[in-house]
């Protein structure tokens, strides 16, 4: 980047000399702690420009607009109650940040918010706003794969730490996964892997499944997972719908799984899309033939869709909030949350969370904004508590493990309060669910 | 997915489709046959008769009401908007057209989100339309079936009133020749009103009986914008037959595409138009330098 030579420390001095006395004196000595660290770091990024005040910047991206907001929306508010802990050094954000105090290395965070539509074009846009003019230190987002990819490659290319926000392709930690990214949620492959022997169990060998797939990375890599962990079971894929994101109409596909034989319907779909296709799925008549099963679970989909037509349905999920009855700092998040926002949050808001928690503590052990020096932090993999229990970063494809959970939709009547829409069947560990670092082709790029 | 039956259920999903797209497109298609004005906001018009219908259902629970009280919401904004900004805009280049509608279109899904946020919501079918209808080859939402009956009743009204009535005449004489018609003493400023308001009202019904069928968001005109222009090259624009006959034809290429393989239904609905623009620039029904 062009501007790191007039942002690194020498022109800084210089600045500092022709400024004069009183200006060191009153704008240099409250961060001379941080100079000093600097010195022994070259210019990276938005390093050292984005950390020479008293703020570090986080640049957010998400889908504020069109098929994917609502998601979109969670994952916002849950990275802006993480800022909100960082700063005042809450008790729950140093459960998973231990050596966290207040702000992130004693600066406090500050943050830009922008639309990205779930669009890649205008996420990178985004980006790279944050980091051109806001000097962002990290830049946080997404809601679909699609943007998580993009996002990827800005973040190798300009050396500015991504962390992906809701993201369930193989991709982003696979083929296209970056050395400055940093996944907090499950994906398509775990997903499959954690669901697939709970529905084989509940429906039986030898089924025949149709399945509903988003056009995206996303959705053929959930796809060719989901085949692929329910093969040896004797099931096979009788049609797949492959359907563009957005699709305010799903009728001619569902016609086609209507007419398709099929025992189980595989919905791939996210966000409203989701919520439309299960709709549509109803008033065609599949939901009372078939066995509806969410691989991906967007969040707000049993509030969306109704209990009468999620009960019984099989869903992964990254979190639902009756975990806090397994997992104190579960407990704590939901209420935090819902004493902020009013609701109870959905997987969207803890990833947000955590992600920024995780940053926080990777920072925090790098003792620097250093980028190289915060990715090896995160390379260390350090276990780190979390709403669902123990996690670590896998250093080779910068992916965390962390559990699927199962859910299984409530009957209405069985349901004990407005907001208890699922069972949760089971926490299956993600070490046991994920593949081999360098099976989805994983090649991490150099630091520097 | 090939065979008699779901070939079958696909046409008539096609048809059910495109009476809908016709019904939109008919709208869009008046009014650029008529003013010469490209209306790019017609998607959101769409969306807000939409929303316009879900705060009347929500007043009085009643879709029936709803489906009034939301389209004559929509007259109202047509002629506003009209009176306000449009007129301001015939003699001025087509480019100041395009750009001043598409900032109405933003404008509108803006304020709706203000409004109502970016959840979708969703109306209800009357309760005689729930349920599914099982036709033999294939079963089918009720609603749908409704549907496909209310916009067929809704083009025929349009017809009548465009080849039956004085009104007619004189929109379909402006679509051949507006100087014409100025010439000869008609007030056609009035009647550019009217037809701005009738175009918005076309959209606008068309947005409220579709939100049983499809939840709305405020973005829910973008694709039907999209939609809606394939529909009238294809058919011609400025040619009403041509936005019934293309919306129709869209319906089919998007249902029954899916049938071989779903994710070039989109495709061929774009590659279908090419051909139209190569074969015949006017459209199937259009005719050469009208528009």
């Amino acid at each position: 980047m062009s501007n790191t030579t007039s942002t690194g420390l020498n022109a800084s001095r210089r600045a500092a000399l022709k400024a004069g006395v009183g200006l060191l004196g009153t704008a240099m000595l409250p961060w001379g702690a941080t100079a000093m660290a600097a010195e022994s770091y070259p210019a990276i990024g938005t390093y050292p420009a984005g950390t020479a005040g008293d703020t570090v910047f986080v640049g957010i991206t998400v889908p504020r607009t069109g098929t994917y907001a609502v998601p979109g929306e969670d994952l916002l508010k849950g990275y802006q109650l993480a800022i909100e802990h960082l700063n005042s050094g809450d008790a729950l954000i140093k459960m998973i940040s231990p050596h966290t105090t207040k702000g992130v290395l004693g600066k406090k965070v500050i943050n830009g918010v922008a639309d990205s539509a779930a669009k890649p074009n205008e996420a990178v846009q985004n980006g790279s706003r944050f980091i051109s003019e806001n000097k962002a230190s990290v830049i946080t987002g997404c809601v679909s794969s699609a943007e998580a990819v993009a996002l990827n490659k800005l973040a190798d290319r300009e050396r500015v730490i991504y962390l992906p926000g809701i993201s369930g392709s193989n991709d982003t930690t696979g083929k296209d996964c970056a050395r400055y990214s940093f996944r907090e949620c499950f994906y398509g492959q775990t997903a499959a892997a954690a669901i697939a022997p709970v529905i084989i169990k509940a429906l039986g060998s030898n089924k025949k499944v149709a399945y509903l797939t988003p056009d995206y990375t996303y959705g053929h890599t959930v796809h060719q997972s989901m085949e692929e962990f329910t093969k040896a079971a004797g099931w096979t894929t009788v049609t797949n719908q492959v359907c563009p994101l957005g699709s305010p109409d799903y009728s001619s596909f569902l016609l086609n799984i209507a007419n398709s034989g099929a025992d189980v319907f595989i919905n791939i779909n996210f966000g409203n899309d989701a919520v439309n296709s299960i709709k549509q799925a109803n008033q065609f008549g599949i939901l009372q033939k078939q066995t509806l099963v969410v691989p991906y679970n967007t969040p707000f989909l049993a509030r969306d869709v109704g209990p009468d037509l999620m009960a019984g349905v099989f869903a992964a999920t990254d979190f639902w909030w009756t975990l806090e009855d397994r997992f104190p700092i579960a407990k704590a998040f939901v209420t935090s949350f819902e004493a902020k926002y009013n609701y109870k949050p959905e997987w969207g808001a803890m990833t947000g969370y955590m992600q920024l928690a995780m940053w926080a503590d990777a920072v925090e052990r790098a003792k620097s904004f250093y980028p190289p020096e915060i990715i090896k932090a995160y390379e260390a993999g350090v276990t780190l508590n979390s709403p669902v229990g123990e996690v670590k970063f896998r250093p080779e494809d910068h992916q965390l493990i962390r559990p699927v959970i199962i859910l299984r939709g409530k009957k209405k009547a069985d349901m004990k309060n407005k907001d208890d829409y699922y069972d949760v069947l089971e926490v299956v560990p993600g070490a046991g669910v994920m593949q081999k670092p360098d099976a989805f082709g994983c090649k991490l790029g150099s630091v520097t | 997915m090939l065979s008699w039956p779901n070939f079958l259920s696909q046409f008539f999903n096609g048809l059910a489709l495109g009476a809908l797209l016709a019904l939109i497109s008919s709208g869009l298609t008046i009014i650029y046959g008529t003013l010469g004005v490209l209306n790019l906001a017609h998607g959101a018009m769409f969306m807000l008769g939409g929303y316009a219908g879900f705060v009347v259902f929500q007043a009085t629970g009643s879709f029936a009401l709803a489906v009034l009280g939301g389209s004559l919401f929509m007259v109202v904004v047509g002629v506003v908007v009209e009176r306000v900004i449009i007129r301001h805009f015939y003699s001025r280049p087509d480019e100041d057209q395009i750009l001043v509608t598409f900032g109405i279109g933003i404008v509108l899904v803006e304020l709706v989100r203000l409004g109502f946020g970016s959840n979708s919501i969703q109306i209800p079918p009357p309760s005689w339309a729930m349920g599914v209808t099982s036709l033999g080859f294939l079963i089918y939402p009720t609603y749908r079936i409704v549907v496909l009956g209310i916009a067929a009743v809704a083009l025929l009204a349009l017809y009548l009133v465009l080849y039956r009535t004085r009104l007619g005449l004189i929109v379909r004489a402006g679509i051949e020749d507006s100087g014409m018609v100025d010439i000869l003493g008609i007030n056609v400023n009035q009647v550019f009103m009217l037809v701005f308001g009738i175009g918005a009202m076309a959209a606008g019904f068309a947005g409220i009986i579709n939100a049983p069928v499809v939840a709305l968001t405020p973005d829910s005109g973008d694709t039907i914008l999209v939609e809606t222009f394939v529909v009238v090259v294809i058919g011609g624009v400025g040619s009403f037959p041509g936005a019934v006959l293309g919306g129709l034809i869209s319906g089919e290429i998007l249902s029954l595409t899916s049938m071989v393989n779903p994710s070039y239904s989109e495709v061929m609905l774009f590659a279908v138009m090419t051909l139209v623009l190569m074969l015949r620039p006017q459209g199937l029904l259009g005719q050469r330098g009208r528009a």
